[in-house]
């Protein structure tokens, strides 16, 4: 079964980057542009797994993941944020929020995918 | 079948380890902190021990047990790998392979000698000792391709599945890096109520058998490496497989004194040990997991090579031979017969055969680096005796050639290299005198060249003194004063017997044997022995040898009444011998070669053939090196598979023939030694040139 990919981030470049790599590899990807955003498509929609930026307008991603992670159908569902080499704290407060695992940007298509792969199973 | 003998086997066995010890410790001299020398070094001694007790050359375990304990400090750091100790250690390793191949022979004050030797050194040197390289275990260096034993433990935290990491995938991570074994350990499991539907409460230890670096292996806990328990482990995978009570020691799960209280009792060491309270049953259960897991690794990494005793192969040899023999003859009578339906089975035999053929002296093929180990010890010993600073370069360890011929390589190579050092290089104050580096330089270099393997011991020393030698040669009567002789000629005449140029004789060398006895045995193995030297520079010896001494591919030809096998990878061309090239003076013969001029040797003169010559005569241009020569045959009959017979003692003196094969119809053809027949045409050349 094709699995399904949230992708949260307010750059367009970076979803259509997003977009093309895991569309490209066989996921099915739906986008959103915020926390708020996410958080809406979340609830209709059960993801196999999810992928945030953390600085967003509206909701911005901690806020998100909590919210997420509150949902009784997301416990277990891994969640992937984007963070940056600066931002040591960020990340450790991420994962204290529920996050699964981090992509360290900038990052490679490969990088991505191989993300992708580990958490979801090849 | 032969029963094998264990401790055949053992002395076998030992005998590499000691080679592979030497080595180590060899190289450590020039690179005394690299971890996977010691280790190797520490391993190899440990396995002595280990097997030693079990076939009762206890002599030999105990010693080496100390040797062990010694280096088991450098390993962990504490003692250097000095100069000293490894002179010690070497001599220490000699004495480890007399107990084992002599044990009779073995003196005990030598034995006790060295360990107290060992142990001066040991406590002498321990301020000394090199900080260990942080954090890297012997494993992070494998070089790829080796693969190691890892024990990974594994414990995620309570909420990690929740939190969307699923166990079961790092676990596939794992196997998609080797071969695993998992044990799950439900030691830490709640009762049923207590438990939560995504709590993760197991953990995992993981046999790993891989040849990624402990970081691919972190690599798959990327994710949770902070927040997990995670032990990754490299298992020490030299030496016996592991007894169960071992592993749980290593793994921290029981004392060691629990295991030797529980050896006491007579049950199953496991179910003791859980019996005691000592380890859990999930624990027993997974340390006796990887134990299966190393045995099985083991195995299957055994069964890749066979061991296999020389004469098997000298005898699979020379039924080979047999066969081809008949294989010719089966040829011959089919092709007379003109059954075309037999000759199409006889050729795809005789194409099996070949390829048989070329499999069996495959069997035979052996790196000469199997003999280079000891030239350096020789060299190391040779520099320290003499008070020269010697380097020997080896290059081409892989070349591999005929068993046989690597096993009589070794004593006319330990000659060559001997002079080297002991005539060739200088005294390291003259050398800096003459502005050269007060270190000597030995280069052995092993190389193939057609069917040939070429071996050279250079070294950069004074080069031979041409004077020196013609005075000799003349004092012993060799030639008559003033004689005109070439560089080449002349050099000949160091392999005479009892001929030796140096003036003072030193313990290793300068007696005047070794040089001729090298040259014979060169010639016995159809080889060659060429001499290069620059005064002041230094002096090459090239040692030329047939790859193979058993079958060999050759051309055969018709000359007057009788067939030759020319060895066809000597070969070069074969041109027909034209009217006018015939018709010309018989003392100095040459072809127009594409603008080369060869000489060439009419073989029914040089064999007194006296039927008469065939109207087309052909020419078979044979060369070995740079060196060309035509042969003048009557017929070219064809390839021939040629089984080399070598000639009885009575014409041993024959030079023109290295042997005889029989052909199929059961008649004798002689092998013509190409190296001698290229000598005589040369000489014709030179004379050319001469006059």
């Amino acid at each position: 079964m094709t699995k399904s990919i949230l992708s949260v981030d307010d750059s367009a470049s970076m979803r259509q980057m997003v977009r093309l790599t895991l569309a490209g590899a066989g996921y099915h990807v739906v986008e959103a542009t915020d926390g708020a955003d996410g958080l809406a498509k979340a609830r209709g929609t059960l993801f196999d797994m999810i992928l945030t930026d953390l600085n967003m307008p509206v909701m911005d991603g901690l806020t998100f993941i909590r919210e997420l992670r509150q949902l009784p159908s997301y416990r277990g569902v891994p969640i992937i944020f984007l963070t940056t080499e600066s931002d040591a704290g960020k990340k450790q407060d991420a994962k204290a929020a529920g996050g699964t695992g981090w992509i360290t940007k900038p990052f490679q298509q490969d990088q991505l995918l191989a993300v992708a792969r580990k958490v979801l199973g090849s | 079948m032969t029963q094998a003998d264990p401790a055949e086997i053992f002395r076998q066995e030992a005998q590499d380890l000691l080679e592979q010890l030497e080595q180590a410790l060899l190289d450590l001299e020039k690179d005394a902190g690299n971890r996977d020398l010691i280790d190797g070094a520490f391993r190899a001694l440990h396995t002595i021990k280990g097997s030693g007790a079990m076939f009762g050359f206890d002599r030999a375990s105990a010693f080496t047990h100390h040797v062990e304990t010694a280096f088991d400090r450098v390993r962990r750091g504490e003692v250097a790998a000095s100069a000293e100790l490894i002179a010690v250690a070497l001599a220490a390793k000699d004495h480890i392979r007399t107990l084992i191949e002599q044990p009779d022979a073995a003196d005990p004050a030598e034995g006790e000698r060295l360990l107290g030797a060992l142990q001066a050194v040991v406590h002498g040197a321990q301020a000394a000792a090199p900080a260990p390289e942080p954090g890297r275990s012997p494993a992070d260096g494998a070089a790829p391709g080796h693969p190691v034993l890892w024990r990974v433990r594994f414990r995620l935290p309570k909420d990690a599945m929740a939190l969307g990491t699923n166990p079961l995938l790092l676990l596939d991570e794992l196997r998609a890096l080797g071969p695993c074994t998992v044990t799950a350990l439900t030691d830490a499991l709640p009762p049923v109520e207590e438990m939560e539907a995504d709590g993760c409460y197991l953990s995992w230890d993981v046999a790993l058998t891989t040849d990624r670096p402990r970081s691919a292996i972190e690599e798959v806990f990327l994710f949770v490496i902070d927040d997990m328990d995670l032990k990754i482990e490299a298992v020490d995978g030299a030496g016996p497989p592991k007894k169960l009570g071992e592993i749980l020691v290593e793994r921290g799960d029981v004392p060691a004194a629990a295991v030797d209280a529980a050896l006491a009792g007579q049950d199953r060491l496991g179910a003791l040990l859980v019996k005691a309270g000592a380890a859990s049953e999930g624990q027993v259960r997974s340390a006796l997991a990887e134990q299966q897991h190393a045995r099985h690794e083991d195995t299957a990494r055994a069964a890749a090579s066979v061991r296999v005793p020389a004469e098997r192969l000298d005898g699979l040899m020379d039924r080979v031979g047999e066969l081809v023999i008949t294989q010719a003859r089966l040829s011959q009578l089919a092709n007379s017969r003109g059954d075309a339906d037999i000759k199409t089975v006889v050729e795809e035999l005789e194409r099996l055969i070949a390829e048989l053929r070329d499999t069996a002296m495959g069997i035979r093929m052996v790196p000469i680096g199997s003999i280079f180990g000891r030239f350096r010890r020789l060299v190391h010993d040779l520099s320290r005796d003499l008070g020269k600073q010697v380097e020997l370069i080896t290059v081409g360890e892989e070349t591999e050639l005929d068993k046989t011929v690597v096993e009589h390589l070794a004593d006319p190579l330990v000659h060559l290299i001997r002079n080297a050092v002991d005539h060739g290089l200088e005294a390291p104050a003259d050398r800096v005198a003459r502005g050269k580096p007060e270190r000597g330089q030995v280069r052995l270099v092993a190389r193939h060249a057609g069917a040939e393997v070429l071996i050279g011991i250079a070294d950069d020393g004074r080069g031979l003194d041409r004077e020196r030698i013609r005075a000799k040669a003349e004092e012993h009567g060799l030639i008559p004063a003033g004689a005109k002789l070439s560089d080449g000629e002349l050099y000949q005449f160091l392999f005479h017997p009892g001929f030796s140029t140096a003036r003072a004789v030193t313990s290793v060398s300068g007696r005047g044997v070794g040089m001729d006895v090298v040259k014979r045995t060169i010639d016995a193995l159809r080889g060659t022995i060429d001499i290069a030297t620059t005064p002041g520079r230094g002096t090459e010896m090239t040692l030329r040898l047939p790859l193979t001494l058993a079958i060999i591919d050759g051309l055969l030809v018709r000359v007057g009444a009788g067939r030759y096998a020319i060895p066809l990878p000597a070969v070069e061309e074969c041109v027909e011998l034209s009217a006018a090239a015939d018709t010309r003076s018989t003392g100095r013969s040459f072809l127009n070669i594409r603008g080369d001029l060869v000489p060439f040797l009419r073989l029914r003169e040089l064999f007194g053939s006296r039927t008469p010559a065939d109207p087309h005569q052909k020419v078979v241009i044979v060369a070995t090196g740079e060196q060309r020569v035509g042969l003048v045959v009557d017929q070219i009959i064809g390839s021939h598979q040629t089984v080399i017979k070598s000639l009885s003692r009575l014409h041993a003196d024959v030079e023109m023939f290295s042997g005889a094969t029989i052909l199929g119809d059961g008649t004798v053809a002689l092998i013509l030694d190409i190296a001698h027949l290229v000598d005589a045409g040369q000489a014709r050349d030179q004379q050319r040139i001469a006059s």
